[in-house]
């Protein structure tokens, strides 16, 4: 952010045409370079999102998963926040030992 | 001067109307006043246009199509330019080639063209479709023009795709018709901006300048002569850089000198 973004969001003013274009550009060059299409992502981000779910509560709000592009290669992002790690995943690795994908949990999507 | 190594560089853009042709001939005519023997082959073969913005679209007797089908030497084919002896433009053949021509065509012509020069300046047509890729088949480097526009800039990008798998290198950028007051003021893609996402090297930066379309008119490309405007002498630096002089690339902020721009420069400091 520069200092120029930082007055226009005081200000509440519109950001500066430049800088949307360079946000714009780089979120479509994400998509354009890999290859995925946002109906696909939409679906890696939900099943990435249960799978992390079955063993920690997560901050929902806070999260994103995203395509993000540097240097022309891509990377998909994922910032999940925790809230705690499940009681019944503690569990289950008190039990199993390390063999955590032995025991389903029924209850951990939500 | 010392022989200049071979080069053979597509100038291509994936986006219309950015600029490719005009590179093309102002870099051709640049090269050969530097003494460098520069042969500008026009590929865009559906919509020929290099042949006029050099002047030459007079003296086309044969061209690219009669020289595949061999009803004409090369040397008869090649049309040099009267003031730059040292540029010859062959000139793309009828519209109708695009239903034959395959990329092996180009790279036969290409081929015939090498012994005779030094540096062979392949102008494409616009868009990734086959016209592209026989123009690409020859070529061993290539330059990229883009215009601080968002969508000449991701077609940039996949036309960069495109020339990164078939292991073109070097490839490296112009950045055409920047506007440098409203890049200080934010409302144009900044080079950097341009540079970090397509993740290339810089070679040129030109001005957008209204001589440009006067020389077109004309058929009288900016950098014959001694033409001193801003896109004719950011032309002639990129064909010296290109033949590998060291010659420093304008800051875009120093050419707004005073307050407004130094107000405007510490408005883009980033603070996070």
């Amino acid at each position: 952010m520069t200092l120029l973004d930082l007055i226009d969001k005081l200000l509440g003013r519109q950001q500066a045409s430049a800088t949307t274009a360079k946000h714009r550009l780089q979120l479509v060059l994400a998509h354009d370079r890999s290859d995925l299409n946002p109906e696909l992502l939409q679906r890696m981000r939900k099943e990435i999102l249960e799978v992390v779910s079955k063993y920690v509560e997560l901050d929902l709000d806070g999260g994103d998963v995203t395509l993000e592009t540097e240097d022309r290669s891509t990377a998909l992002v994922a910032n999940l926040p925790i809230r705690r790690v499940k009681e019944a995943a503690l569990q289950s690795l008190n039990l199993n030992g390390p063999a955590l994908e032995a025991k389903p949990q029924s209850d951990a999507i939500e | 001067m010392t022989a200049p190594s071979q080069h053979t560089i597509l100038i291509c853009s994936g986006k219309g109307g950015v600029g490719k042709t005009t590179l093309t001939a102002n870099l051709g005519i640049a090269l050969a006043s530097q003494g460098v023997r520069t042969a500008v082959l026009d590929a865009d073969f559906g919509l020929r246009n290099l042949d006029l913005l050099l002047g030459l679209e007079n003296r086309i007797v044969f061209t690219a199509q009669e020289v595949l089908a061999g009803s004409c030497r090369l040397e008869q084919a090649m049309v040099k330019h009267k003031q730059e002896p040292n540029l010859s433009l062959l000139p793309a053949g009828n519209p109708r080639m695009l239903d034959w021509l395959k990329p092996e065509d180009m790279q036969k012509i290409v081929e015939m063209i090498k012994p005779h020069f030094d540096v062979i300046l392949i102008d494409a047509p616009a868009g990734i479709e086959d016209g592209f890729k026989n123009a690409a088949a020859a070529a061993e480097e290539a330059i990229i023009v883009t215009t601080p526009e968002v969508s000449a800039v991701r077609d940039a990008d996949r036309v960069i795709g495109l020339l990164n798998t078939r292991g073109i290198n070097p490839i490296q950028l112009v950045l055409n018709r920047v506007r440098p007051k409203m890049m200080a003021n934010q409302e144009m893609l900044g080079i950097s901006d341009v540079t970090d996402i397509l993740a290339l090297p810089l070679i040129g930066l030109v001005l957008e300048d209204e001589q440009v379309i006067v020389s077109t008119n004309r058929g009288e490309p900016l950098t014959l002569g001694n033409g001193k405007s801003p896109a004719a002498i950011a032309y002639r630096n990129v064909a010296k850089r290109l033949m590998g002089e060291q010659i420093p690339l304008p800051d875009p902020n120093q050419l707004n000198k005073g307050l407004r721009a130094k107000v405007r420069q510490l408005m883009q400091t980033k603070i996070f």
